[in-house]
């Protein structure tokens, strides 16, 4: 078993290097006023827009992340004033998602299903139609390479949010790692070898924190492995 | 030496100035081309004074050409301006031609060469007849189009489906359009004059030299006097407040002495406003810069009472000094004020006078609002995110995703 000493001193054959990037939202001239509309778009947008409607919460200002975490909640607990609907959308976890066909496929039974219970459908009662917007992501290398846990924590604990949003989101739904980046080199032979500390730091996507909330969790997860708390 | 770049380094949010030098490395050498009608003057020209520059420093070879044009053609696109924003024009076929024929000539006299070439607003717009094989044009439109006259956003829409992209500056302003339409914020330059932080002394010394006591709160708001702007909604909310707070009303605004309904707007103003020594009405010219700033700064509580409003960059001015702001429930605004957070929206002089009240009777809260405001300006509305868009818009367009 290894030692607290032994994880502070053993270097990665592989270094991490941190990515940050930035959201490009384009706007797709598609607009709902009632909520079988938006059913109904939900259904036929690109999967870019599914995913910046469910995940571009951890990449908001935290003044205006709005009442639940995605938007189609938001939207139909606000603008439609169906606060069921609000509530039933708004529990979603994207990070229970291994992919966003799937999310969006349990957006649209949820809506299906509510809709089926109801007999008029709710229509935006504050002139805010919902717009579907998508987003591009464009990724900057930020040259921070760290190959020890120490270096890593330390990176980490100070670098731009958009970094955490692309190693965590990002890399798990539209790159197809599922652990996410931080988790993966953690574990991996040829990074940290920490499998155990790779564990912990992949169930940190799911507690529904903001990206300064996971940053805390995965530094604290980090000082504890070190030993410095 | 240090740059332009690093100015910002202690006013846009940490990491900014790096993340900004890494992505432009991704567009180093490229040429990117600004177009637009005006070199001095308006919301435009103001920010591309700052951003050419910046764009240079950080290695991109951004050039800005202005266009020329005639009485007749400015006379045109005007008509287009207000036609766009939902106000019915007679435009003729020899305003059409006239507009046209004046693209021509600046397509022969500006150098177009480039690889990313941003046309501003309607008055370039025709230049992409003449664009350079390969080269991507970007049609950036800053005003809401949202309800146009048709017949005029027909003809428009003829040249900005030629585009390879459009950005808009909200969802709403969005037409329907084959090309992708991006979405992004203006923004302001926290350096300029209009924005930069002033010793106490200073704003002392400009607001007393318009008149303006600060022997009590002082609701502000800057805007042209436009019936949009609602000014006489603004004095009917003041009145309210006075019932029971002292406070002074300061209208501050551009003379409009070439806008006829300007200047019977500004009539209806004096005449609502009456002789109450407290009601300051201030006509001030375009280049009022410093004067806008420590009147915004003196400021106790902003308003923005439009009844419609572009984007309304005035808000994100006023929240970059720290004041709450009291806003319509229109436009851009909504994007700006988060009620209860960095303001009020609201949609009568009732609600305005109502929450003025609230922050007057709570300085604790006020001072809260003010902090978020300055903070969520940082965020959002500061040049160096304008910037960061546009650095990535031409990555995209390079068909750059890493």
């Amino acid at each position: 078993m290894s030692t607290e000493r032994d994880i502070a001193a053993h270097r990665a054959k592989e270094p991490f290097r941190f990515v940050s990037c930035m959201e490009l939202r384009e706007i797709l001239s598609k607009r709902a006023m009632d909520e079988q509309r938006l059913l109904e778009l939900i259904e036929e947008v690109h999967p870019d827009s599914i995913y910046y409607h469910t995940h571009r919460y951890f990449l908001r200002h935290p003044y205006i992340q709005g009442l639940y975490p995605n938007d189609f909640a938001t939207w139909a607990a606000i603008h439609a004033q169906d606060r069921i609907l609000g509530e039933r959308l708004g529990i979603l976890d994207p990070f229970e998602f291994d992919d966003i066909e799937r999310l969006r496929s349990e957006i649209l039974t949820i809506i299906a299903d509510h809709l089926s219970h109801i007999r008029t459908v709710p229509r935006c009662a504050t002139g805010e139609p919902f717009e579907f917007v998508r987003s591009h992501v464009i990724e900057a290398d930020l040259n921070r390479e760290t190959r020890t846990l120490g270096e890593f924590r330390d990176e980490l604990a100070t670098v731009d949010p958009g970094a955490i949003f692309n190693h965590v989101c990002e890399a798990r739904l539209r790159k197809g790692r599922l652990l996410g980046d931080f988790a993966c080199w953690i574990s991996a032979d040829e990074g940290l070898g920490l499998s155990e500390l790779g564990e912990q730091v992949a169930k940190v996507g799911r507690l529904g924190l903001s990206l300064e909330g996971m940053r805390n969790q995965i530094v604290g997860l980090c000082d504890r492995a070190l030993g410095s708390v | 030496m240090a740059g332009m770049l690093e100015q910002y380094r202690d006013v846009a949010p940490p990491g900014t100035v790096e993340f900004l030098r890494q992505l432009a490395r991704r567009v180093e050498g490229k040429r990117m081309l600004h177009v637009n009608s005006t070199r001095y003057g308006g919301g435009v020209a103001e920010i591309l004074h700052r951003l050419v520059p910046l764009m240079e420093e950080l290695g991109v070879q951004a050039r800005w050409e202005v266009m020329a044009g005639t009485e007749l053609f400015y006379r045109t696109t005007k008509s287009f301006h207000n036609a766009l924003q939902g106000t019915p024009q007679s435009v003729t076929p020899d305003m059409l031609e006239a507009y046209l024929e004046c693209n021509r000539d600046n397509a022969k006299r500006l150098n177009l060469e480039a690889d990313v070439t941003m046309i501003h607003d309607p008055q370039p717009a025709a230049l992409i007849e003449a664009r350079p094989p390969g080269a991507k044009w970007i049609w950036r439109c800053h005003i809401d189009i949202s309800t146009p006259q048709r017949s005029i956003w027909q003809f428009l829409r003829s040249y900005v489906v030629q585009y390879d992209a459009a950005i808009c500056s909200l969802p709403k302003f969005a037409q329907r359009l084959p090309i992708p339409q991006f979405l992004i914020y203006p923004s302001i330059d926290p350096l300029s004059d209009k924005n930069r932080e002033l010793a106490p002394e200073e704003v002392n010394r400009i607001v007393e030299g318009l008149g303006v006591l600060q022997d009590k709160p002082i609701i502000l708001q800057v805007s042209r006097f436009d019936r949009f702007k609602d000014p006489v909604g603004v004095i009917e909310a003041y009145r309210l407040i006075r019932k029971s707070h002292d406070c002074r009303l300061v209208l501050a605004g551009g003379t409009a002495t070439d806008d006829p309904e300007g200047v019977e707007v500004l009539a209806d103003v004096q005449k609502a406003a009456g002789s109450d020594p407290d009601i300051h009405l201030l006509l001030l010219p375009p280049t009022a810069s410093l004067e806008i700033n420590a009147l915004q700064q003196a400021a106790t509580i902003v308003f923005q009472k439009s009844t419609r409003e572009g984007f309304g960059l005035t808000v994100a001015e006023a929240l970059w000094k720290g004041k709450p702001v009291i806003g319509g429930q229109t436009g851009g605004i909504m994007v700006q004020v988060i009620p209860g957070v960095t303001g009020y929206t609201v949609n009568s002089p009732e609600g305005a006078a109502f929450y003025t009240k609230r922050l007057l009777n709570d300085p604790e809260l006020m001072a809260v609002l003010g902090r978020q405001a300055k903070e969520y300006a940082r965020e959002r509305f500061l040049i160096t995110r304008h910037l960061q868009d546009y650095l990535g818009l031409m990555i995209h367009l390079s068909g750059g995703r890493a």
